[in-house]
């Protein structure tokens, strides 16, 4: 066990060094931050520019900055923003919570809508209620999450105005954004519940249960669904890094006060130190999540480790 | 996580069959009318008409899907953005799947440091979703059709990669590559005629799959702002476009979207289907 923990752990690492490394190479690419910098303020000589750049620390070698940068991250440190000074870990602190928050109320509204759906397309398989849930969730999975968005903003904030169209406030507004996340990870979740309800109905607890003469909502819900946690946790894991990715998108339509929105207004700005501050925060996020899971199953079942 | 792919029953062959033809329908459909689009559209959907702004879709047959805030076709402009979304999914898919099925044929059959290194480089990749690597380098690089295709194959190879290398470990210690082995075929043929074909199926299902994926993250893409240029006529742009006129004009947000739907739903079917029969152990699962 602890060598997979070090192995999984070291692998984590790797991950999140080549992430940053990628990151800060790239933001790099982007040419003179100081010009930047000193972009409408007027005649700048090159004095000017060298003092910026010993300001910032620009002036040294790469892997030196690069090396600050890894430094930083241990204490959240990831500079100012260009605009204002502020400094990004302020920032990444203020939207962080909102993403944070539609990304659970998805996962609930997911799971709340594709346990039973799972549960009923696996007992009722060869008949019509499979067949629909299988090909609905197909469409759900065809579904451009944006487009889903501004579909439920024309019928529920245009045509009904039952729902607040965009931003965060009060409980309504979580509605319409996490049900468009939700749905989306729904079409995948439904598959998912199936397939380990269908292996978990064959075992022999199951006929055991039904054979002590229990209610098959007894059976279905407390005895097989326990069974098939595992597997789906797992993949809530896995599913992880495309809900945040999801919602970085869906973000936009809403004008959700998250990391999605932060990053885009510092792609609109040029504001890189923010910009790669909300990559960095959201790849990390990823990879722990990931690391995580992944040591509980380890933990739960014990062929994983030697793999 | 090893997931049992759903075996075919007896009554479900009816629905197998079902997923084809629909799936064919709807790819086979969009493909031709985008196919034959200089033909139906001359004007490629950028055809102002100052005249004829927000007209209403069924109103009018010579503006069967209405006309947007220029005036200009709404049917038009969707049949010409298909152009921007099919050569995007089939061009980034292409040369993913090369590089990814060479990859993984290289670092499963020779194994050792290469191998390790193309599989830590698959971790990494895998860890970044396409969209923040997207937002990232478009944000540096700048957009456009060229850039986008890039972005996607740099980090979906990996995805072929992987699903080639698993096969080729469990293919080249069956009996009939050690025969092949032991009658002194080279390395190059022994891949070629004897690898390559063995494994070609699950990697068809990936590749219908990810056309779709790529047709959404495009789309995804332009709509933000970081896609194709927006002059240019495509389903992502007119979203966008659209959506400012969202309260008085639905069509012009409602239609490019149900293109999108429709064609992703196509190839998933088919994507469905072609699993059933190429990869019976559901290695092409996510």
């Amino acid at each position: 066990m602890a060598g997979f923990l070090i192995k999984r752990f070291l692998q984590a690492i790797f991950v999140v060094l080549c992430v940053t490394l990628l990151v800060a190479y790239a933001i790099r690419l982007t040419g003179d931050p100081a010009l930047m910098l000193s972009q409408g303020a007027g005649s700048v000589t090159e004095d000017d520019l060298a003092r910026i750049r010993t300001g910032l620390g620009l002036d040294r070698p790469f892997y030196v900055q690069y090396l600050e940068f890894l430094g930083g991250l241990f204490t959240l440190d990831f500079g100012r923003s260009f605009l204002g000074g502020t400094p990004v870990n302020q920032l990444i602190g203020r939207a962080l919570p909102a993403t944070l928050a539609l990304a659970l109320a998805s996962l609930v509204v997911s799971i709340v809508i594709s346990i039973p759906l799972g549960i009923a397309s696996a007992t009722r398989q060869g008949r019509w209620p499979g067949q629909v849930i299988r090909v609905l969730s197909l469409v759900g999975l065809s579904f451009p999450n944006f487009w889903l968005a501004i579909m439920l903003v024309l019928v529920f904030s245009i045509s009904l105005q039952w729902l607040p169209p965009s931003g965060m406030e009060g409980w309504q507004s979580f509605l319409m954004p996490a049900l468009t996340m939700g749905i989306i990870l729904t079409a995948t979740n439904v598959r998912l519940v199936r397939t380990a309800m269908l292996e978990t109905l064959k075992q022999q607890y199951v006929t055991v249960a039904r054979a002590k003469g229990l209610s098959e909502r007894v059976v279905l819900y407390k005895h097989a669904l326990r069974n098939c946690a595992i597997p789906l946790i797992t993949y809530l894991g896995i599913q992880f890094g495309g809900l945040l990715g999801g919602i970085v998108v869906v973000e936009r339509v809403f004008n959700w006060p998250g990391l999605g929105t932060l990053a885009f207004q510092a792609v609109a700005d040029r504001d890189y130190p923010v910009l790669q501050g909300v990559i960095v925060v959201l790849s990390m996020l990823i990879v722990l999540v990931n690391l995580i899971v992944d040591i509980a199953y380890g933990l739960v079942d014990p062929r994983i480790r030697t793999e | 996580m090893s997931l049992i792919a759903d075996r075919p029953h007896s009554r479900w062959a009816v629905f197998r069959s079902f997923e084809l033809v629909a799936g064919l329908v709807l790819v086979g459909g969009i493909g031709l009318a985008v196919i034959l689009s200089p033909w139906l559209f001359p004007d490629n959907g950028m055809g102002v008409n100052l005249l004829a702004r927000l007209r209403a879709p069924f109103s009018d047959w010579s503006h069967i899907l209405g006309t947007d805030p220029l005036g200009r076709d709404v049917l038009g402009r969707v049949v010409a953005g298909g152009r921007i979304s099919l050569l995007v999914g089939v061009a980034s898919v292409a040369g993913g799947a090369a590089i990814g099925v060479f990859m993984g044929l290289v670092s499963g059959f020779y194994r050792g440091v290469w191998d390790m290194i193309v599989m830590r480089f698959a971790d990494v990749q895998l860890a970044l979703p396409f969209i923040l690597l997207a937002i990232t380098f478009i944000a540096i690089l700048g957009g456009g059709l060229f850039n986008i295709i890039m972005l996607m194959i740099v980090s979906q190879w990996v995805q072929y990669a992987r699903l080639v290398r698993g096969q080729v470990l469990a293919l080249r210690e069956r009996e009939f590559v050690l025969s092949a082995r032991s009658f002194g075929v080279s390395n190059f043929n022994l891949i070629w005629h004897h690898l390559l074909p063995n494994l070609l199926g699950p990697v068809i299902v990936l590749i219908t799959l990810n056309v779709a994926t790529n047709i959404l993250l495009e789309s995804s893409l332009t709509f933000l702002g970081l896609g194709v240029d927006p002059s240019t006529p495509s389903w992502g742009g007119m979203l966008a476009d659209g959506r400012t006129y969202l309260q008085t004009a639905w069509w012009v947000s409602v239609f490019p979207g149900l293109a999108i739907l429709l064609t992703v739903l196509g190839l998933n079917l088919l994507g469905d289907w072609l699993r059933d029969r190429l990869d019976p152990t559901g290695r092409t699962r996510q």
